[in-house]
């Protein structure tokens, strides 16, 4: 247990997608005019990491990776090494997972559908979703668990980092900003100035 | 046949290729591909590869979806672009793999991400759908200079002050940190990526006035 809290946590600030590798960044500075709009976009993020990073975990672990055949009765497949499909297989599964939650949602609650809806298809190529499956891959971790723990903070930590933005731009428009950095200069230097806040977050252990 | 044939390089096709350099830059000033961009330009070497990467990507990626456009259904036609990107992107980085195993390490899971890079999908859906194919490779190549370009100049001024060196080879002598010159390490650090941009975007809007938003 306190080994996922400390991956959450670690995913949520220190390993923030936004203000560390700067994923998801196009969605990011598209939809954070203002906060509503960003809360729902978070939202789907955080759903979507959540599903596909396990799903994409199982996928590594059992078909992927060098020797994950071997459970394969029968023939024998232990080296057999896949890897080289992953990006191909994770954009697969992602793209027929939104599609999927979104005809799921669309289904069972019409209300959260309507606040997700328009931001679900835009997300099968959110860099932040495969980002998640990739980090996931490299970092390898141990239990489905552990991975899911990290695919929710990844999604936990880029919605924090949209809403604030969305929070700061709302107000900034009433500032006498520089007429050149206006819009896209000024949100790149706000997100940068936030992500050396987050950077105090650096070596937080749990 | 009373349409005239066009000259490879016409007014209109140069057009497609240096556009994309200035005024409607990929990075400053369509906001694409910021994603996989800023955190690779720690050094000049891996943002000149990726950038390379990028391009030979958006090159092949731009020229089968335009030669296939008639028959890609619209309906699917996401999923078609996103399988002929990530064909395209595993063998760039089985080929990364190969024969410069030191960059492909650091670049790490971004080779992979440069499928969900918007440049791509945003060039292919925009441009290659609706266009022929000289033009749409045209297109390609502009705005893949266009974005390298940005990359290569951030990460210019990024190794330059981060670690007083380009392409690795030591550029400030050692006499000035012996007479107490220290290296910026901030400039290493993500943050700075996306201030340096900013400057970017600063410098290029206050030449081109065209292109201020309002706020």
């Amino acid at each position: 247990m306190q080994d996922l809290v400390n991956i959450f946590v670690k995913s949520v600030f220190i390993d923030n997608m936004i203000f560390a590798y700067f994923l998801g960044m196009c969605s990011y500075l598209a939809v954070s005019k203002t906060v509503k709009t960003a809360v729902g976009l978070g939202a789907a993020v955080i759903f979507v990491l959540g599903i596909t990073v396990p799903i994409n975990y199982l996928l590594e672990n059992y078909v992927l990776k060098a020797g994950a055949l071997a459970w394969v009765p029968f023939v024998d497949l232990a080296d057999v090494d896949l890897s080289f499909l992953s990006f191909i297989m994770f954009i697969a599964v992602i793209a027929s997972m939104v599609q999927l939650v979104e005809m799921i949602v669309e289904k069972l609650s019409p209300a959260l559908y309507g606040a997700l809806g328009i931001f679900l298809p835009l997300i099968a190529v959110n860099c932040s979703i495969l980002g998640g499956a990739l980090f996931m891959q490299e970092r390898q971790y141990s239990t489905i668990a552990e991975a899911t723990a990290f695919g929710l903070g990844s999604g936990f930590g880029w919605l924090l980092a949209i809403v604030a933005i969305a929070a700061i731009r709302e107000k900034i428009r009433y500032s006498n900003v520089p007429a050149p950095l206006r819009g896209l200069g000024i949100t790149f230097i706000i997100t940068g100035l936030m992500g050396i806040a987050f950077m105090s977050f650096m070596g937080i252990q749990l | 046949m009373s349409e005239k044939k066009e000259a490879l390089f016409s007014k209109k096709n140069r057009k497609l290729m240096t556009d994309p350099l200035d005024g409607s830059n990929p990075i400053s000033v369509q906001v694409l591909g910021i994603c996989s961009a800023l955190a690779i330009t720690v050094q000049v070497e891996q943002a000149f590869v990726m950038s390379l990467a990028v391009m030979a990507v958006l090159i092949f990626g731009n020229l089968i979806v335009s030669g296939m456009r008639n028959l890609i259904p619209s309906r699917i036609r996401i999923i078609v672009q996103l399988v002929i990107v990530a064909a395209l992107v595993i063998l760039v980085n089985e080929l990364l793999k190969a024969f410069m195993p030191d960059v492909s390490e650091k670049l790490s899971v971004f080779v992979g991400l440069i499928i969900t890079n918007c440049i791509i999908m945003g060039r292919l859906e925009a441009f290659a759908l609706a266009n022929k194919v000289w033009p749409s490779i045209l297109d390609a190549i502009g705005n893949g200079l266009g974005y390298g370009w940005i990359l290569v100049v951030i990460a210019f001024f990024r190794e330059l002050f981060g670690s007083g060196k380009i392409f690795g080879l030591q550029i400030i002598p050692e006499s000035f940190y012996e007479a107490g010159y220290m290296n910026n390490n901030m400039m290493i650090l993500p943050p700075m990526a996306l201030i340096t941009v900013a400057l970017i975007i600063w410098v290029q809007r206050s030449k081109n006035t065209d292109l201020i938003e309002e706020n």
